[in-house]
């Protein structure tokens, strides 16, 4: 009769071992790669912002982003808000303007768009694409067609008269047919793209734009938020 | 926060980015499961309910990945859950019904590897969809999955049955097929908005 | 027939062409679909699944005589996903742009047959120095793989090659082709292209056999 075999490491004992030093190590690298890589990140990140917002408001030397606090009031943050807003100051420090963050369902996928609102035209003045998977050759030319970036040259957004919304809510026209200053030319053949962006800059606009209007001067830039 | 109605989360996740004719998600159980119908119907309810579970246990493992601060664990802990939740459909159909066990084979633990179950959960953190948004989001991912998965099968099995030349048989045949359902998919956009 | 020993160049050579991973294996189409609609996305989803092939398959075997057999999917997931998280923060420190432009389908490589295929095919069983030739050779022949299709997409439905344009304004470019449907037949091109090669060696290995 044969001897029996030495009886492996208890099974439980190896699998523990593996399990818990493989999860210790792969944690480890994680931890690693997201501490070094992380300011680099950041960096580019505030050069992205930067760049998109003086594509918007070329006249723009430094910003302050702001929330809502809980009392209503407008309010220097320093949380990342899903939709961040600014106030944009000259270089010779007054308020020219702010640039908002607004998104909505297009044709097949979310927008995000980048806009300015100058406070001394009460217009939009700016107007960025940030995030957009419309269709190559229909839906991404609200980016490139002349006459509807033309739009956004001064978008008409004043507020009524008791502050509190837009006078005129903002609306996309069709091609050709625009006759007041806060419509917006849509574009044939891209409808539902330009009908969309109409709609999240009223949105937005609406939201903002009072409080905005009402809190912005007060701001106290140098405050620590 | 996503503002997006559930009704227009539902119809985009079903029909208008139908997550493997638009997204190419879930590709490989696509073309391996989907020759023949009754395999691609069983194979669409199990995908979509370990969707829906992962959708649950993504959006609650991201409300703690906020609270310590520690989003770079988001991928790793994803796909551990996923794993466990196949192994779990695994026990549970292997008690419930051996023969569908069965007849699954090897792609009932290829789920796992499934990228749509796994894009699911990127693609409703990414949006910051609330808890009922999630939910009705993996309905809706599920539900088209299972549709695109069906149609596939029944066009399949249909050209089996004719003379298709030797080079496209099989896979190539396979993705021009997809590639024409992807196109009439596409007619959905800009519904339910 | 008689056996050959398997050399290193072999095991590089192999993912190249013979066990192509996306034209003769058929794993990782996913991305291989997704992010192929300019040539640019193609090479750097490309690279960085190369990148996470070699650093897994390289772990793997390093770690082959520790991770036990039943915890091994286990694990190889554990290894895999760290590396795909390494590579999303590499390319979102690298580039702004880029990160956004592949999206999720980075993180998506955790899940791509491919990776965990070769991890349990090949590196569990092998030499780290092996496991690396094969991932190296493996991720190549993704990358090239979907370089084509990348390539015949971006052409045909933006007119351009990596970002410069290669037909006159006039050219009306075939927007589907970057549209998902362009991705599915674009691969059914190729595949068909590749099955057409593949079947004529087969043929003259076939006549030099009975010659």
């Amino acid at each position: 009769m044969s001897t029996p075999e030495l009886q492996p490491q208890t099974s439980a004992m190896s699998m523990y071992r593996a399990i818990v030093g493989i999860g210790a190590m792969c944690a480890l690298v994680i931890v690693v790669v997201f501490q070094s890589t992380a300011a680099r990140i950041r960096d580019n990140q505030e050069r992205f912002l930067a760049a998109a917002i003086s594509d918007v408001l070329p006249v723009t030397e430094e910003t302050i982003a702001v929330g809502i606090g809980e009392n209503g009031q407008l309010q220097k943050t320093t949380a990342s808000l899903p939709l961040p807003v600014f106030l944009a100051y000259g270089s010779n420090g007054d308020l020219v303007g702010a640039v908002l963050t607004a998104e909505g369902m297009g044709y097949q996928d979310n927008i995000r768009v980048l806009y300015a609102y100058s406070f001394e035209k009460r217009a939009i003045v700016g107007f960025k694409i940030l995030d957009s998977k419309e269709t190559p050759g229909l839906g991404d030319r609200v980016e490139i067609e002349p006459h509807f970036i033309a739009n956004f040259e001064a978008l008409d957004a004043r507020l009524n008269t008791s502050g509190d919304a837009l006078n005129n809510a903002i609306v996309t026209v069709k091609q050709g047919e625009k006759t007041d200053p806060w419509q917006i030319d849509g574009i044939t053949g891209a409808t539902i793209t330009s009908e969309a962006l109409g709609n999240m800059l009223n949105d937005s606009a609406n939201g903002w734009l009072p409080i905005l209007e009402r809190d912005a001067i007060s701001i106290d830039r140098e405050a620590t938020p | 926060m996503n503002d997006a109605s559930h009704w227009s989360i539902f119809l985009n996740a079903a029909l208008v980015n139908n997550f493997v004719l638009a997204y190419f998600l879930g590709i490989c159980p696509f073309f391996g499961v989907s020759s023949k119908l009754e395999t691609a119907v069983r194979m669409g309810g199990a995908v979509s309910f370990v969707m829906l579970v992962a959708s649950v246990c993504a959006f609650l493992i991201n409300l703690l990945l906020d609270a310590v601060n520690a989003p770079f664990l988001r991928i790793i802990s994803y796909i551990l859950v996923i794993s466990s939740t196949v192994q779990l459909v695994e026990m549970l159909m292997k008690k419930l019904s051996p023969t569908t066990f069965r007849a699954m084979g090897i792609y009932l633990p290829l789920i796992t590897t499934n990228c749509a179950i796994l894009g699911l959960a990127l693609f409703q953190t990414n949006r910051g969809y609330s808890f009922t948004q999630s939910v009705v989001y993996s309905l809706g991912a599920g539900i088209g999955f299972a549709l695109a998965l069906v149609l596939m099968a029944g066009v399949r099995e249909k050209l089996e049955l004719n003379e298709v030349p030797d080079l496209v048989k099989g896979t190539v045949a396979a993705l021009v097929v997809a590639g024409i359902l992807s196109m009439g998919f596409m007619g959905f956009a800009g519904l339910g908005r | 027939m008689a056996s050959k020993e398997v050399t290193s160049t072999d095991e590089f050579v192999k993912g190249l062409w013979r066990d192509n991973p996306v034209f003769v294996q058929v794993l990782g189409m996913c991305p291989a679909l997704a992010v192929s609609n300019t040539a640019m996305n193609a090479l750097a989803m490309g690279l960085a699944t190369t990148f996470v092939l070699l650093m897994s398959g390289l772990s793997v075997s390093l770690l082959r005589g520790f991770i036990p057999r039943e915890a091994r999917i286990v694990c190889y997931i554990c290894i895999i996903a760290t590396f795909v998280t390494s590579v999303d923060y590499l390319i979102m420190a690298l580039s702004l742009e880029l990160h956004r432009a592949l999206g999720a389908f980075i993180a998506l490589i955790v899940v791509n047959c491919l990776i965990l295929g070769r991890a349990e095919a090949f590196a569990s069983k092998n030499k780290p120095g092996r496991a690396l030739l094969d991932g190296l050779g493996m991720g190549v022949g993704f990358t090239v793989a979907l370089l084509f299709i990348g390539v015949v997409r971006e052409i045909l439905g933006s007119g351009s090659i990596f970002g410069f344009a290669v037909f006159p304004d006039s050219f009306q470019t075939w927007t589907v082709m970057v549209l998902p449907s362009g991705g599915f037949f674009a691969m059914a091109l190729w595949l068909l292209i590749v099955n057409r090669i593949k079947k004529k060696e087969a043929e003259t290995e076939k006549a030099e056999a009975t010659a």
